[in-house]
């Protein structure tokens, strides 16, 4: 797949909108002050490759720690990979200077989790929506006030709401506000990390209803961040889990309900808690915390707080490997004898 | 007084005195609480659930917060009478709270054992014992793993789901008869969530405690709570047992905040939303405060907040549609 870069693509395996491959980020964690030795790496994102499609949601999760976050902020190029790559449209993003970078800006944006931080306090609400198409000199004044006002409608607000400042508005509010400011220029692709988990639940539904709508009519992709199992079956088409910076399992999203094969995607839905009180079912309580990724366990990651570990696991890393078509899973019960 | 109530609220009022107007957090509560039960508060931000807690606890921010009305009886004694003084002493003897944040709940210059050794008592049942070794022990109850080392560590060096399990074995130590937790598994993640969830369970069934569970989350309430109270804008709009509410929820309220959850048993291509914001608590209806936004209302529920109907055995919710003909 790494001529996909040069070689025109044409027919079904046309280029995804996003292709990320062995994406490594590690973090060195050094010793002494005056005398820096470098002690070994955090690999908070170790060999993680997925795509997402034009128009598609993609859900990542995992608990925290996991390197979800990290690798959604190499996708967003805030980050430098270790290793490995990251393609929107067939083109690498990192190391993109001056214009081909500000253009990048403009197909992938982002919300973030907390509406409270993430909108400036002393800005109007029309100027930080704007702040995009000013930054990309997108039009004139008039077009972009015109703009700002379709962005507010779009997202459920009213056009006067662009006077006022963000501690106007209620937390619902304010990420409809991001989402404006997220959309302004007709980006391709979404980061929502976590988009909805400050919210309350009845706001939480109008949140993710409106992310559905916008995706249909703008035909955009997200990289949904999160860790709630119920949004994200709700949300997404295609999920990959991680744990501990490496993706466990991936699947189409209802495949991957359907049949859920790495023990710890099983837990994770067994610790999903019920729709209702006479709702039980397989529970799997993991005993323990994450290992420290400074000291990675060997063999799988996940064999410590493993209810089925086999003596391979604590020696040998499972592959990621297809079991079934698309779907993926990196785990020894599922090895062929 | 009967033996088998922990904790009863009665017609509690807490408002918060502003320049801009007095705010009604709380505005006629009332529940009871029987020994060993697990009560559900749900609700969402703003509609004055921790505002409850904290009135419970006397714990109120500053002097523009007071209870101007109401009791609080605990074991028959009402908590609106007694002296800071007095409160200090009930306070984690017999009545306890775990908040939402352990990292705030725990003092970051202090080691674990050093902010256990507050509870311990030296005198009593722990004589004979170092101050240590029953933090050691303490710790064990709440299954924390590698006790002797967790009590010379200090918060920081601890995950969310080990420094949450700190603070409930504080709160829990002395054996309060009632533990209030706020949101008690927000911060953490979902492994660890229905680890602690368990844990609580274990604890509250070994110690016959009540636990009054405060929360936004109806799948929390689901797996934990025997009874719930559903509030809206300051009061208690339907409570009853967990599953009468669950399958027969009879509130316009509490049916629309149920089906506004996403489930893993079916996925809906749309989720039930609940349009409008509720009401401003400085200026609050006459009527009904869910009239607004509700899809059934009528005349009779702007002219008067209704009364609470009964729905079921101990299941009542305050909708005029509920009055019997």
């Amino acid at each position: 797949m790494t001529e996909a870069l040069t070689e025109p693509q044409t027919g079904p395996q046309a280029e995804p909108l996003l292709r990320v491959e062995n994406l490594r980020k590690y973090y060195p964690f050094t010793r002494g002050i005056v005398f820096v030795t470098k002690v070994g790496d955090v690999k908070a994102v170790d060999d993680v490759s997925f795509t997402i499609a034009a128009g598609e949601t993609l859900g990542l999760v995992g608990e925290s720690g996991c390197g979800k976050t990290t690798t959604s902020k190499l996708v967003l190029n805030l980050e430098q990979p270790t290793g490995g790559r990251v393609l929107l449209q067939g083109k690498p993003i990192h190391g993109l200077k001056g214009e081909a970078r500000r253009e990048y800006r403009a197909l992938v944006q982002a919300v973030f989790q907390d509406p409270w931080a993430s909108l400036n306090p002393r800005m109007r609400v029309g100027k930080i929506i704007a702040e995009a198409l000013v930054v990309t000199k997108w039009g004139s004044r008039s077009e972009i006030d015109h703009r700002v006002v379709e962005l507010l409608v779009q997202v459920g607000l009213r056009p006067e709401h662009a006077l006022q400042y963000p501690h106007e508005f209620s937390g619902g509010q304010r990420q409809r506000i991001a989402l404006a400011s997220a959309l302004a220029s007709k980006p391709k692709l979404i980061v929502l990390d976590e988009p909805v988990s400050a919210l309350d639940v009845s706001i939480r539904a109008q949140m993710m209803n409106l992310l559905k709508d916008i995706q249909e009519s703008e035909n955009v992709a997200y990289l949904l961040v999160a860790h709630d199992l119920a949004t994200v079956r709700h949300m997404t088409h295609q999920v990959a889990v991680m744990y501990m910076g490496q993706i466990v399992e991936t699947a189409p999203t209802e495949k991957l309900f359907e049949e859920v094969r790495h023990p710890y995607t099983k837990a994770l839905l067994s610790a999903v808690l019920p729709d209702h009180p006479d709702h039980r079912g397989e529970e799997i309580v993991l005993s323990g915390e994450v290992p420290s990724p400074m000291d990675m366990p060997p063999g799988c990651r996940f064999h410590t707080r493993c209810p089925f570990a086999l003596p391979e696991c604590v020696t040998h890393e499972p592959a990621l490997r297809e079991i079934t078509p698309s779907h993926q899973v990196a785990c020894h019960l599922y090895s062929d004898p | 007084m009967n033996g088998n109530i922990a904790l009863e609220v009665r017609d509690l009022h807490t408002h918060f005195f502003l320049r801009r107007g007095v705010v009604k957090a709380v505005d006629g509560v009332s529940f009871t609480l029987h020994r060993g039960e697990v009560l559900g508060l749900v609700g969402e931000s703003g509609c004055g659930k921790s505002v409850t807690a904290l009135s419970l606890m006397r714990l109120l921010p500053n002097e523009a917060a007071r209870t101007v009305q109401g009791q609080i009886l605990l074991e028959g004694e009402d908590l609106l009478t007694k002296s800071k003084r007095q409160m200090r002493q009930i306070r984690g003897r017999k009545i306890s709270m775990i908040l939402q944040d352990p990292q705030t709940s725990l003092n970051p210059v202090f080691t674990i054992g050093n902010q256990l050794s507050e509870v311990i008592d030296t005198k009593g049942a722990g004589r004979g014992k170092s101050v240590m070794q029953q933090a050691i022990e303490v710790l064990r109850k709440v299954k924390l793993s590698a006790p002797e080392q967790r009590v010379h560590q200090y918060p920081h060096e601890l995950s969310g789901g080990m420094k949450q399990r700190v603070v409930g074995a504080i709160a829990m130590h002395r054996g309060p008869g009632v533990l209030i937790t706020d949101e008690p598994t927000t911060a953490l993640d979902v492994t660890i969530q229905l680890q602690y969830l368990n844990l609580l369970k274990e604890l509250q069934q070994d110690t016959d405690m009540a636990i009054l569970f405060i929360t936004h989350d109806f799948g929390v309430v689901a797996r934990m709570c025997d009874r719930v109270a559903v509030m809206y804008a300051g009061r208690i709009v339907e409570t009853g047992p967990v599953r009468d509410v669950f399958n027969n929820p009879s509130h316009p309220y509490t049916q629309a905040l149920i089906a506004s959850v996403p489930k893993m048993q079916r996925s809906a291509a749309r989720l039930h939303t609940i349009e409008g914001q509720p009401p401003v608590l400085s200026d609050l209806p006459a009527g009904c405060r869910f009239e607004a936004r509700c899809p059934y209302a009528e005349a009779r529920c702007r002219a008067a907040y209704p009364d609470s109907f009964t729905v079921g055995a101990g299941h009542a919710a305050s909708c005029w549609r509920l009055e019997p003909a």
